[in-house]
């Protein structure tokens, strides 16, 4: 943002400015950067904020003395007998199912979005094939959750009225409980994430790709490449910034999903993740030390994102 | 020439292939709930959505013995309608309609010279013509899931059913006046309406005033608070949820729009104000020059030149804080919860805590979908700009 820019005969008033940010400083101050250091305060002390969260250790308990309602969130539900237990009840948690959901629905919806964008653009009805695949952005998470409900629906007799057991009886198979065998039924929640999300992964890379020139493409077509060849080591190198954008845009939504979880398992059957938990602390089990613990480690978690998009901005600015 | 043209079309079949593969697969579940929320509830638990299209399935047993004469509708014989609930009642066990197969009619027997059917077979044409989806021609698409989500009607029926024999519940009055019940979807859209426009059009005014303060006017720190802005974007909901709502529980905002209202609007200003810095900033600015050199003030700047120009930035916004104002649940869920519910938070608590039949839920589902849809392919370019404006949005 270059102050040059700004012709000099506006550079009057020392008051002016301030008046036009005022409404908007005051509300972002009073709904983020108040709240965000309060609940640090808070994620110190006890269920009601009321005493030092060291006051809630039990004796011959493990304690972390102030930070007691991180030890909660980092270690409960983990068995760390061996290095196995470790790793297998670690999986379970919602810290491992957050890994999970990173992992899978952004190699899922940057893959098929790229996927997707570069089919789309060589037929005729593109327009309409992306407008289809980003409809579901438009919907609520809700929504999606009620029409994959329906989808993962487990009869308890020989109908079976949600298409995929319909198909998996149809070929011979036994129905399957989608929504309460634990392992599958995180993957199962995931494809949710995959078909809401995927259309926005392929809108921005699609842009991207159409602003790649023709004729870098050619030229490697003349040159011999396959078209293969020339999308990995031309097409790809190219969109690398772009794709790096959509994957950090993805790892931040996927960190805060909260909606898919509640309506379609509320978290049990081992499917928890981190959002839905800090929603569980707090307005279930009305414990807000622990609740706020919950989302200061999620908000460390995305502090480096914040670095990255705030670094993304000035490297931008510096070439306008 | 034409050789050319076939390899061409046949190098492109399994891009096609693999396209409209996908394009299945993203339809599919919506179009299921679509057609289940248009099914008579006895249907959607019975068979699959996708069994109304293929024929109306005909039962062996009744084909073997009955269809003959009575006509594969049942419909064949004036004077022995099996579609007729008076004349099948009398015969609702297998051993009674043995009995009446049994039986003469004008001196001839009842089945002719077909065998009597097994009374395995009986029971089975028996329970076929009692459903109404069975041998008559009831209708296999209904409103009535509609109209039942609209006024939150919570029996093992219709409310129509109940209506028209004055069973319904005590909070229904079988009137227009249903349609604005606490429990039903009816009133929840009207809270979301009453909900997601203040909390719309609210950041984007703010956003307009601050986005030409960091664009065209000179203050000091203005780089730096617009860097601090770009990081905020991205803080999650979650971080802010619980002091907020402590907040809102000792002054009273707990469960009231305007408290709603500001927590969106606090939410959606970083991105909403770094959309519209951006936007503006690109204006060219002999624009202003003139406008200063005229002696026009600040005030009438913004009036008269930023506000028309910035419709299109403008239009983006509105769309995108529409969309995520609508679809939320967590915030409803915190701030209003079960006092003034939104039609999210409405299907949410059937899921959880209800246990509603698909039938209710598919057609909530539906109409919660219908606005964002509307408001989708009607200005699905603004959303799409919007969003490659800068992809970031907590």
């Amino acid at each position: 943002m270059a102050t040059q820019n700004v012709p000099k005969i506006m550079k009057q008033g020392a008051l002016a400015p301030w008046l036009y940010l005022l409404p908007a400083l005051i509300v972002m101050s009073f709904f983020i950067v108040y709240p965000m250091i309060n609940t640090i305060g808070l994620s110190f002390g006890n269920k009601n904020g009321t005493a030092p969260a060291e006051t809630t250790c039990a004796a011959g308990e493990p304690c972390w003395g102030r930070f007691e309602n991180y030890r909660h969130a980092l270690t409960d539900g983990i068995d760390f007998h061996s290095f196995w237990t470790f790793w297998v009840t670690f999986w379970g948690t919602s810290f491992g199912n957050n890994l999970k959901w990173i992992i899978l629905m952004t190699a899922g919806t940057v893959g098929i979005g790229l996927a997707f964008a570069v089919l789309a653009d060589r037929v005729k009805y593109e327009a309409l094939a992306k407008a289809v695949i980003f409809m579901p952005m438009a919907i609520s998470f809700v929504g999606a959750g009620i029409i994959w409900k329906f989808v993962y629906d487990y009869g308890t007799t020989q109908v079976q009225i949600g298409l995929l057991n319909s198909i998996v009886t149809s070929l011979g198979g036994q129905p399957i409980s989608w929504m309460s065998t634990p392992g599958i039924n995180t993957i199962a929640l995931i494809v949710v994430g995959v078909w809401i999300w995927t259309g926005f992964c392929m809108t921005i890379l699609s842009a991207a790709l159409k602003s790649v020139p023709d004729e870098i493409m050619e030229a490697a077509r003349v040159d011999g490449a396959s078209e293969w060849a020339a999308f990995w080591r031309i097409m790809v190198p190219i969109i690398m910034p772009t794709i790096l954008v959509v994957i950090t845009t993805m790892v931040i939504n996927v960190l805060k999903l909260f909606d898919i979880v509640y309506v379609m398992t509320g978290g049990n059957y081992g499917t928890d993740v981190i959002a839905n938990r800090m929603y569980t602390e707090m307005y279930k089990n009305f414990n807000v030390g622990r609740g706020t613990a919950v989302a200061v480690i999620l908000v460390v978690v995305i502090i480096p994102f914040i670095y990255f998009n705030i670094k993304r901005f000035i490297a931008q600015e510096e070439t306008r | 020439m034409n050789r050319d043209r076939v390899n061409k079309f046949l190098s492109k079949v399994p891009t096609h292939f693999v396209v409209i593969f996908t394009l299945l697969v993203w339809i599919v579940p919506t179009f299921g709930l679509l057609i289940t929320s248009l099914r008579p509830v006895q249907d959607i638990n019975s068979t699959g959505w996708w069994t109304v299209f293929s024929p109306t399935p005909v039962n062996t047993s009744y084909a073997t013995y009955c269809a003959s004469c009575h006509g594969a509708d049942g419909k064949a014989l004036p004077n022995a309608d099996l579609t007729d609930p008076n004349v099948m009642s009398k015969y609702s066990r297998s051993l009674q309609l043995l009995a009446l197969l049994k039986k003469d009619i004008n001196g001839q027997p009842h089945m002719g010279s077909t065998p009597l059917p097994s009374p395995q077979e009986a029971a089975d044409i028996v329970s076929y013509l009692k459903q109404p989806a069975g041998t008559s021609a009831a209708p296999r698409f209904t409103t009535s899931n509609y109209v039942d989500a609209l006024v939150g009607y919570r029996g093992t029926r219709t409310y129509a059913q109940d209506c028209a024999e004055g069973k319904q519940s005590p909070d229904l009055s079988c009137t227009a006046r249903d349609f604005l019940n606490p429990r039903g979807m009816g009133r929840a859209f009207i809270n979301s309406l009453l909900v997601t426009i203040p909390a719309t059009i609210l950041p984007i005014l703010f956003a307009a005033f601050a986005g030409y303060a960091f664009a065209w006017l000179h203050f000091k720190g203005r780089y730096a608070l617009f860097a601090i802005l770009v990081g905020l974007q991205v803080v999650p909901l979650q971080m802010t949820l619980i002091p907020v709502s402590r907040f809102y529980a000792q002054v009273g905002l707990n469960g009231t729009f305007l408290g709603v209202w500001l927590f969106h609007t606090g939410f959606g200003l970083p991105y909403a104000i770094y959309l519209m810095r951006n936007f503006l900033g690109s204006l060219p600015s002999d624009l202003f020059e003139a406008a200063y050199l005229d002696g026009a003030s600040h005030w009438t700047v913004f009036r008269q030149l930023v506000i028309p120009l910035a419709m299109p930035a403008i239009a983006s916004l509105g769309i995108f804080q529409f969309l995520w104002v609508w679809n939320d649940l967590l915030v409803a869920l915190v701030f209003l919860g079960g006092t003034t519910p939104v039609m999210t938070y409405q299907i949410s608590n059937m899921v959880t805590s209800h246990g509603a039949g698909w039938q209710l839920l598919t057609a909530a589902a539906f109409l919660s979908m219908l606005l964002p849809m509307v408001v989708f392919f009607a200005f699905q370019r603004y959303f799409v700009r919007g969003m490659l404006a800068g992809a970031v949005k907590g």
